[in-house]
Order: structure tokens, then sequence, then C-alpha cells
């Protein structure tokens, strides 16, 4: 029997649900890792069932979680019951929460600093991970999106994380600075046609690709402006808030910047604003739907100042088109004194037809709609705010 | 032997319904306190103090004996009651965040 995974990861722990394929009766699952700010949860498309969660903490720092069972039961990759805990050294063997930034003259450049809020160069300190991306081939490896802005990646199911250092190692890195909030790798988006190339977005620093699956990186910011920047079309140091792809068309990319809906139809070699009739293009998600490529979708925030929607309706913008032309919906969804905001990694699709659309806000609502977008209603409703939302579809 | 009280989130990750009771190998320090606990309780390690620097995360302090050992440097003795296992060694997430 086919049914729906929705992982919800929130600001006080993680949340599973789950429906049969009609998507109208949900059961919740939690909460899970309770009282940790659950920052993403994946699970990998070759073995759905191995789910990565990022749990932190700003008293205990950055943790990782697999489950090998579908989220019923959870480990720290490295430390399995009744294995030795050490190494013949003695040094305890758990670490698959060690993150630390590669130092290597070998595999690049060292470099120890980046662009600090007063334009002085300040160190790269490990604060959390962002996002997992699990590879598209294996379930054990997975990339890990951190800030401050670096991208790491395990090949033995998150027991060691070790740096992509071409990346930070970019000779744009001592420009990058962060943005109010910090400096994140947050989105990596993985080329399901072409071997080797990814995407990844960091505020405040852009867009970069990769087509040497992550050994070397270009910043792809041309076409963008941000008139917060001394040179507002500078190579670097955009607020980009979230790009997505079909994957059946990853060369076009689309994007939601701090400011600004951006379209890419040659793999971010160049970007053109498609914010058309949006309310405000201002906003955090985009995603695209799964059998339609020319299908986006935004949630519109009021600015940047007031981080919530226009006129306290909660309203999901759909294009068609691609961009430009885009339409409300608003049905099953707030349209009156609603003052939440839906995060960057709150939003996700399912491949079901119709398809399924699911968003999270920092008012611990999650709305799905199974049609597309249409129609709207909770499937879930006063949870703690949500940093992020996944589905699955099982069968 | 001695006993180390865990906050709430750590217990959790440790899977410990109680205090962590462990074996020092010399003199007890703080650093082998650390070193026992994350040797006996490996998901703990990165938690408390710095994986590679082992320096002391800033929301953690150490309590012992009714004294605050947060600042004292890592080889300095735990009072012979901790030594003992008489009196347990705190590890407590300070209040913050208003």
């Amino acid at each position: 029997m086919t049914f729906v995974r929705v992982l919800v990861g929130t600001k006080k722990g993680a949340f599973i649900i789950t429906s049969d394929a009609k998507r109208q009766k949900w059961s919740v699952n939690g909460p899970l890792f309770a009282g940790w700010e659950i920052y993403h949860m994946k699970g990998s498309p070759v073995d759905p069932d191995r789910i990565y969660a990022s749990q932190s903490s700003g008293w205990f720092g950055q943790i990782i979680q697999r489950s090998n069972d579908g989220g019923r039961t959870w480990e720290q990759p490295g430390t399995p019951a009744g294995a030795p805990t050490t190494t013949p050294e003695g040094m305890p063997m758990g670490e698959s929460n060690k993150f630390v930034y590669d130092t290597s003259p070998k595999t690049g450049k060292p470099l120890t600093t980046h662009m600090w809020y007063d334009g002085t160069q300040h160190p790269w300190e490990f604060k959390r991970v962002w996002h997992i991306e699990p590879s598209l081939d294996d379930p054990d490896t997975a990339y890990a999106g951190v800030e401050d802005a670096a991208i790491f990646r395990t090949t033995d199911g998150a027991k060691t994380w070790h740096e992509l250092p071409g990346l930070r190692g970019h000779e744009s890195g001592p420009n990058w600075q962060p943005g109010a909030g910090g400096m994140g790798l947050h989105t990596i988006l993985l080329d399901p046609k072409n071997k080797g190339r990814m995407y990844v977005a960091i505020s405040a620093a852009g867009t970069f690709r990769s087509d040497d699956g992550g050994k070397s990186w270009k910043p792809i910011n041309r076409g963008l402006k941000s008139d917060f920047m001394p040179d507002p079309t500078a190579e670097v140091g955009h607020c980009v808030h979230r790009i997505a792809f079909h994957p059946s068309r990853p060369a076009t990319l689309f994007m939601q910047k701090h400011w600004d809906i951006m379209r890419s139809d040659d793999a971010g070699e160049s970007w053109r604003e498609v914010s058309g009739n949006l309310p405000s293009d201002f906003g955090f998600p985009i995603d695209v739907h799964a059998h339609e490529p020319e299908t986006i979708y935004v949630v519109p925030i009021l600015s940047d100042s007031l981080h919530y929607p226009p006129d306290g309706k909660l309203r999901v913008y759909r294009s068609r088109a691609g961009g430009n032309e885009w339409e409300p919906l608003t049905k099953g969804l707030p349209q009156q004194d609603c003052y939440v905001n839906v995060l960057r990694e709150a939003m996700a699709v399912d491949t079901l037809d119709p398809c399924g659309v699911y968003f999270g806000t920092t008012g611990g609502q999650v709305y799905g709609s199974a049609d597309g977008g249409d129609t709207w209603s909770p499937i879930v409703r006063d949870l703690p705010a949500v940093l992020s939302v996944e589905v699955q579809v099982l069968k | 032997m001695i006993r180390v009280v865990l906050p709430f989130h750590l217990r959790t990750l440790a899977r410990l319904d109680g205090e962590a009771v462990l074996r020092v190998a010399g003199s007890v320090t703080l650093r082998s306190a650390l070193d026992a606990l994350e040797a006996a309780y490996p998901m703990l390690r990165g938690t408390i103090r710095d994986h590679t620097t082992f320096q002391r995360r800033p929301f953690i302090r150490f309590f012992a004996a009714g004294r605050d050992f947060s600042n004292e440097p890592m080889d300095v003795p735990l009072p012979a009651s901790v030594a003992a296992g008489v009196e347990p060694l705190l590890i407590v997430g300070a209040i913050a965040g208003g």
C-alpha cells in the first residue's frame, strides 16, 4: 500500500506524520529528540527508510542521528550498542557529530577567515548543520551544509564527516559574510542527469556550482542584484534564500532570493527576475511541482523587516509559467490575522498524482495540499515553530 | 569510581537514567573525568567540550563539592570527595536565554 511520510523538523523536536495515498487523514508521531532544534531531516532516495537528522542545541552543539527503519528507531552513527567505545589508542570512537574544517594544505588552500560584520576578517567557526542531502545512489553517502558555510560529506553512513574544502577555499571565500541569520550553507541540489554536478546556496554569499563532485566550485550569481551590497551585482555577497529545480530539467533553476524570484535556464550561468505580479517578492522557500517542471510555488512575505505575510493573509503563490505570472492559492489557508513566517527549508512536494505540496510555519502548523495547491488543510497544528519539511512516498 | 550528574538532554542522548558512574585511572581531574565519560559514552563527545580544542562549550558549567570549576585549568585535581565518589561532579547547562 502506498503511503506518505512527512518529516518535520521544529525548534523543539522532530515529528513524523503519515497518511495513506489519499492524504486526508494524518497520524502524528513525536516529538523525537524532544527539546532539540531539528534543522533538517531527509531520507535516502535509494533507501527511504534510511533517514538522517540534524539535531542541535545552543548548549550542547551538533548531533547527527540516523534511522535505518523509517524513523522508528534512531542512533548516532559510530556508537552502536555493545561495540567497542574506544580506538586501540584509547580515543572515543563516536564521531558522527564531529565537523572539523579542513586545514590540510594537500586538499587546497587552508582558508581560515571570512568577512565579519564590521569588515574585518573572522575565523570560520562551526555552529550547526542546516541541511543534509543524501546521495542519489548510495544510502551511506550524504552531504551536509553547515554554518559557518561549508559543505561536508560522509561516505560511511554519517559515522565520520569530511569537508569538501574546494568550496570554502574558493578565492571569493574571504569576501563571504554572514547575514542576520548567520552564514549558513542551507541548500544542496544534486543533479540527477549530470553525475558530479551539484549546486549549493549560502546566505549571504550566493549560489555556487560544482561540475566535479564537489572538488572545485564557481560562483553562479550573474544577473542577481542586491541593493544592500556596495556593488549590487558583485560576484558574491547575495543573500540567496533557496534554490530548486525539477529533476527532469536540472539546468533550469528557480531561486527565492532575499528579495526577488529568479530563474536560470543555463545551470546558473545567468539569472533573470521572474517576480512578476507577486504582492511581495521577499520570502524564503521555493519549490517545483513534481510533474510540471514549469509550475513553481513561493510564499510571499511582506519584507525583511516584517517577517509575516502581506495583509495578514497566508497565501501560497503558484506560477504555471515558470514565473512572472502568479496566482494566489488561499483555499483552506487563514486569510485574516495571520502573521506566521515560512522558513526556507519548510516546503516540499510529493511525487503522487496529483502532486502534494506541504509547508510548515513558525506558528507550528503544517499545511498540506493533495491537489497541487488548489486546496489546503493543516495536517497538524500547534507544533513548535517549524524549521523544515520533507516528504517521502513509500510503496 | 566517580559519579557524574549530566543535564537532562545529555542524559537522554547517553540513554542514562541517573548518574554516570565511571572508573578514572590516576588523578581525578576535569580532564580525566571527561575522558572517562566520553570513553564510556562516546555519543557525548563534542557536546561538553570541543572535539579538537577540548575547550568547554560556552553554556556548560562544572561544579564539584560546592565549587565552580568551570574556569579552572583542566588538570586541577577535583576535590577528594568527588574523587572518592562521595559527591558527584555536576555538569550543568547554564541558565541562558531569558
